[in-house]
């Protein structure tokens, strides 16, 4: 292989939950929230993670850090398999895989104060002496651009940006490779939202971070991410380059997310075209049969409500799961003109992509 | 009025405090703005800037202790709705002021059926007998674009999906044809998918009925494709207000200047790295004697932490509160 191994290489994850239901508690089903997903983030890249709520993204940040157990699949970071491996080396690997959660309200301990809080990492995998750690926690704040006078405070003294900003710093704490940030700025205002991406992107280029960034918010991960994955009822759509997949997305639900979004600009939006999807997202307990999308997809042929497509390389670094784009012409640099060969696909794409006239 | 037409709510220097344990806060001060017959008027600002309150404010929907609305005017068809009791109040809002609450799972009584609650402001209001009532609540979720109307009436919140939900809320506002439907953060807990639907829907609506709405919103994306007016909050004041077109090519104030930066966008050129607002908003624990951005201000100078700014014209139909003005900027002000 020409390049690197990638930091981290996820193979056919899926998370299933069982239903159960009745005073017998029967298992009536499964709700199949995350059902075989393939990716790999490099060292040192942000690979964004978009989807709609139920989609199954959440999930699989969880999986891939095996903070739920996957039914299914492997994860591999800096090759060691992490999902079969025993709670003893698990633990010893923790500190190369951290978290940071969406609700800093609900994911800090009221009754612990701030250095508690960062330092508690490093009570349970370092050796540190406390002065060590107490100037390890004094670091990491200033780091993350907390004043140290407040170590001693709790978090309810602080607004939801400094918050996370305390989670950041605990996820911090242990010098992880990779972090996987989950709805980082969902519970921000707009002002306070920018403040903390400029700083998790800071924090990168100081400590050579990799990110899987998980979040809803279309603008913000092209802004953060290097590469972005979409996601749709537990599996990826498409997963590619940032600049190809906003100029010219392949998958039909790609296209119509993007199209969604609303931007901050009224010329645009007055002449903007854009994708209505009919209905809601399908339950994954009942996912639909063949192409996930194809009861929404506003493309759909007869196959797609037969055959499940298969996620692939349609482009060199471009990967979608969908019957408009021919097999694998990987091969072949060309190729980049054969995805766009349906009449369809790529109207639709680029439609909301040229606003003007 | 610079178009002529005439405004349907007109709301003069609403004031509101609420009293908490550990003091006052001062949530909505002296704001004022006019609602013109068929517009859409935007309400953009963060959290705590005192855009939801004003609203609940002057539809008398706050709880009172611990909220008290200290001062203003709010007028609607002829009456001061500050002034008028209860009784009266309650014949309006859901009557000729509808409204839609951001979460459609919390604002829908779980143990009714939809129909019910659709049919309440019908019977209430409009003196519906039930078969009339009935046959209206079935045309009104059709018209919200749920299929199956008629049959769905008998289903209980629960069995419908969250964008379905808000158009339930949709339909019930609409129920009495409302002259003001005032949205509040109606599409926040949506997916942008379903979001795309429901303005679409509210566009599709407003062609059809012509009403006028209040929208506020966090969301600069969707202020930009549905208003006709944009009013900025800021620590509980009106600091800027002007048409959409307006406000998005020139703003004028700074925290509104710095707002429209902070925003990623979906296409063009990627900016480096994101411009911040440093800081945090405020929480007034007195009247503003300042201008309430000073501390965040990149342009704060030492009038405006002596003297909080006055709205003034600066375009047609344009104001800001503001002593700063952008250079070159042509002002109606000396």
């Amino acid at each position: 292989m020409g390049e690197p191994a990638p930091l981290v290489e996820v193979r056919g994850l899926a998370m299933h939950f069982p239903v159960f239901r009745g005073v017998l508690r029967r298992r009536v089903g499964v709700v199949r929230a995350v059902d075989g997903i393939d990716l790999t983030i490099a060292e040192g890249e942000t690979l964004g993670l978009v989807g709609e709520s139920g989609c199954g993204k959440s999930t699989a940040g969880r999986a891939i850090l095996r903070l739920c157990e996957p039914t299914a699949g492997s994860v591999r970071l800096e090759g060691t398999e992490v999902t079969r491996l025993a709670p003893e080396p698990l633990r010893r690997l923790r500190p190369k895989m951290q978290m940071v959660f969406q609700d800093p309200q609900a994911s800090l301990n009221p009754r612990m104060t701030v250095a508690a809080i960062i330092g508690e990492p490093l009570v349970e995998h370092t050796a540190m002496t406390r002065a060590e750690r107490i100037a390890r926690v004094e670091a990491l704040m200033d780091a993350v651009g907390l004043n140290r006078a407040f170590a001693n405070r709790y978090p309810h003294e602080f607004s939801g940006g400094q918050r996370q900003r305390i989670g950041i710093a605990r996820a911090l704490a242990l010098n992880p490779r990779f972090v996987v940030c989950d709805e980082p700025i969902a519970a921000l205002d707009v002002s306070i939202q920018a403040q903390v991406v400029n700083l998790l992107e800071d924090l990168q280029d100081r400590f050579g971070l990799t990110y899987l960034f998980i979040s809803h918010d279309l603008s913000m991960v092209r802004h953060i991410a290097t590469r972005v994955a979409v996601m749709y009822l537990g599996r990826i759509a498409e997963l590619a380059p940032r600049d190809a997949l906003y100029q010219r997305p392949l998958h039909p639900y790609t296209q119509a997310l993007l199209s969604a979004v609303p931007e901050p600009d009224p010329e645009i939006e007055a002449r903007r075209s854009r994708i209505i999807l009919s209905g809601d997202v399908p339950s994954p307990a009942r996912p639909p049969p063949g192409c996930r999308f194809s009861s929404r997809c506003p493309q759909a042929m007869p196959v797609c409500r037969e055959v499940d497509p298969a996620f692939r390389e349609v482009e060199r670094g471009r990967f979608v799961a969908c019957h408009l784009y021919p097999e694998t012409p990987t091969a072949e640099p060309a190729a980049a003109r054969a995805a766009p060969a349906r009449a369809g696909a790529p109207s639709a794409s680029d439609a909301p992509a040229r606003s003007v006239t | 009025m610079p178009d002529g037409s005439v405004p349907v709510l007109e709301v003069e220097g609403l004031t509101t405090v609420f009293r908490t344990r550990s003091g006052a806060v001062h949530a909505v001060n002296d704001v004022s703005f006019d609602l013109r017959a068929g517009e859409l008027l935007g309400v953009v600002g963060e959290s705590g800037s005192g855009k939801s309150v004003t609203m609940m404010s002057l539809l008398g929907l706050l709880p009172r202790p611990p909220a008290e609305v200290r001062g203003g005017r709010v007028s609607f068809e002829g009456a001061d709705l500050l002034t008028l009791g209860e009784e009266r109040l309650r014949s309006v809002r859901g009557g000729r002021i509808g409204i839609v609450f951001q979460d459609p799972m919390t604002s829908l009584n779980p143990v009714f059926t939809v129909g019910f609650q659709i049919m309440e402001p019908l019977r209430r209001h409009l003196g519906m007998t039930g078969a009339q009532a009935r046959n209206r609540a079935a045309g009104l979720l059709e018209l919200v674009g749920i299929p199956d109307a008629a049959r769905r009436l008998a289903d209980f919140p629960h069995q419908f999906s969250g964008g379905q939900r808000q158009r339930v809320m949709i339909a019930i506002a609409l129920a009495c044809e409302p002259k003001v439907l005032i949205a509040d953060e109606p599409t926040t807990a949506l997916d942008v998918t379903i979001q795309a639907q429901i303005l679409e829907l509210v566009r599709d609506l407003r062609r059809k009925l012509g009403m006028a709405i209040v929208w506020i919103t966090h969301d600069l994306g969707v202020i930009a494709g549905i208003a006709d007016r944009v009013m900025v909050m800021y620590g509980g004041q009106v600091v800027e207000q002007a048409p959409v077109r307006a406000l998005f090519a020139d703003p004028r104030h700074p925290y509104t200047r710095a707002l429209l930066g902070t925003v990623p966008q979906l296409r063009g050129r990627r900016a480096g790295r994101l411009r911040t607002i440093e800081g945090q908003p405020p929480i007034l624990r007195a009247p503003p004697a300042s201008c309430p951005f000073a501390p965040r201000c990149a342009h704060v100078t030492e009038r405006c932490r002596r003297e909080n700014p006055r709205r003034r014209p600066v375009a047609p139909g344009h104001d800001v509160a503001c002593h700063w003005s952008p250079p070159g900027a042509g002002d109606g002000d000396g």
